[in-house]
């Protein structure tokens, strides 16, 4: 780990000011930033502490559903508003990460947790993420893991948080703040494909910071069920994961919501599945249908061809749990 | 000098042996550095912070390197050795501490960002000689075999009785998975926390 200097800031525009200089880094719940130091994929020369901004409150009315980025993953998921109007958000953190992770993590700090790629998290490996133009391995390499949807010759890493999943599903939105600026951001307009540069993630620009994440309220967000396969029962990531809202009136669906985790090199809407969902009677035969349109536009490498019919097949678990 | 008759620990042993050990590489590697005439390279500068760690009910003054982990800390600085590093990346559960009573990994936790939070460790949890439920009922289920993971599960356990995830075994289980045993101890595990939360 590279030596830096610990600021603590006691307010916002403290932490916003001080991340104006070069090679500055927030610091949240820590949980995945301290893996990064330890392993030397990321070396500031300065932590700005967040602990002390007071960005942590859970509010949710009959609009919407506000989340501070510093609210705990553990406090959000227990809150009894977010089980009752958004349960998915509270399914996707509780099937994150470990209970003490999730203690720690933040709201901010889970969005912007970065890939479980194998040859990113190893300094022995070339990565175009970690130093751009030194190369690809996992695309003939080992990519049992890697994402389907999304990928470019260049980088096939999956991103990793559930909880990115269901804001995608919900339309939710992302505030940031910068020194100078503050702006709303769609999460669907938030993250970047990685094309050429897959080093830049997302809309984010230097010192820059997630303040909160707003999530409208509707049918479709009360009844929303995720489902993530993984390799093991719990602690582990998505092998494939999706999130599901649906709003049926009458045995009709009035509206869909879905996104994939596991599969995608961000969090991966499903546009045509909801499209062929859209106005259809709910039966099995719809949902069959609407669900073989969740690979549109997939891409296998060697050992991940297999995720293109989890997704299939997960996706029309995923309406069923969400029909019953 | 008076003269001292010291207890041979396993601790001790063990840290002899580990410095024994380093003093032979470093010995090496100079005879190394003398062939190709570099000097080894001079270790990282780092300013020290000093701190005040509220850790078992004592106040707890420190001077910390700012990349030093909540975990290094107490076993290196404070001596608390109870508190182990299996991964020290997050993914094990056995530097497992409690940060204002949460259930917390302290590899992942600077120690410089814990001030101002009571830390309570695995020496913590007994009340003097009382055991805590959860550490007796431990013991009475022998829910360990090398023991390395236990002051972990232990904390872990004992957050999870508080946040009432003990509503059948799979949920313990479910509540426990950021806990690791490499014995595979696990039926016992939760076996001990299913009497202890009776007894509670």
């Amino acid at each position: 780990m590279q030596t830096f200097h610990l600021s603590q800031p006691a307010s916002l525009d403290a932490a916003l000011a001080a991340a104006r200089e070069h090679g500055v880094k927030f610091i949240a719940g820590g949980t995945d930033l301290m893996q990064l130091l330890k392993d030397n994929i990321e070396s500031p020369t300065e932590l700005i502490d967040l602990e002390h901004v007071d960005l942590s409150s859970i509010q949710a009315d009959a609009q919407e559903l506000r989340l501070g980025a510093m609210a705990r993953m553990s406090d959000v998921a227990a809150h009894p508003d977010v089980r009752a109007g958004w349960p998915i958000i509270a399914q996707t953190l509780e099937a994150s990460a470990s209970p003490q992770v999730r203690n720690m993590g933040t709201i901010g700090g889970n969005l912007l947790q970065r890939t479980r790629c194998g040859y990113f998290r190893d300094t022995g490996f070339a990565c175009n993420k970690r130093e751009p133009g030194s190369g690809c391995p996992a695309i003939s390499g080992e990519n049992r893991l890697m994402a389907i949807l999304g990928g470019s010759d260049h980088c096939i890493a999956t991103h990793a948080s559930d909880l990115a999943v269901a804001l995608t599903a919900l339309d939710a939105t992302l505030e940031l703040r910068g020194a100078d600026s503050e702006r709303r951001v769609p999460i669907v307009d938030f993250y970047r494909l990685p094309g050429n540069t897959p080093h830049i993630e997302t809309v984010l620009r230097p010192g820059d910071l997630i303040t909160a994440v707003t999530v409208p309220a509707s049918n479709l967000a009360r009844n929303s069920h995720y489902l993530k396969l993984r390799d093991r029962a719990s602690f582990e990531f998505a092998l494939v994961s999706i999130a599901v809202g649906l709003d049926v009136q009458d045995g009709i669906v009035q509206g869909a919501r879905l996104a994939a985790g596991g599969v995608g090199t961000r969090p991966w809407r499903l546009p045509d599945v909801e499209a062929a969902l859209r106005g259809k009677p709910q039966d099995d035969a719809v949902l069959r249908d609407a669900s073989s349109l969740a690979t549109v536009g997939a891409h296998a490498a060697r050992q991940n061809g297999f995720k293109q019919t989890l997704l299939q097949r997960a996706t029309l678990r995923a309406l069923q749990m969400a029909s019953a | 000098m008076p003269s001292v008759t010291r207890r041979v620990t396993r601790r001790g042993l063990l840290g002899a042996t580990v410095s024994g050990l380093a003093m032979g590489s470093v010995a090496a590697r100079s005879d190394d550095t003398a062939q190709v005439g570099l000097p080894p390279p001079p270790p990282a500068a780092a300013t020290a912070t000093d701190i005040v760690l509220q850790i078992n009910g004592n106040h707890v003054p420190l001077s910390v390197d700012p990349r030093t982990s909540l975990l290094d800390a107490l076993r290196e600085q404070v001596g608390l050795t109870g508190t182990k590093k299996g991964c020290d990346r997050g993914s094990c559960g056995a530097c497992t501490v409690h940060l204002d009573g949460r259930r917390v990994l302290s590899c992942l936790t600077l120690a410089a960002r814990a001030q101002g939070k009571v830390i309570t460790t695995i020496e913590g949890l007994a009340i003097g000689d009382a055991l805590h439920p959860v550490q007796a009922a431990f013991l009475h289920h022998d829910g360990y075999q090398c023991g390395y993971c236990t002051p972990g599960q232990i904390m872990s356990a004992a957050a999870l009785i508080k946040e009432g995830h003990t509503r059948s075994d799979a949920e313990i289980r479910e509540w426990m998975s950021g806990n690791i045993c490499r014995c595979g101890a696990y039926p016992n595990i939760v076996a001990a926390i299913r009497d202890a939360v009776q007894e509670g």
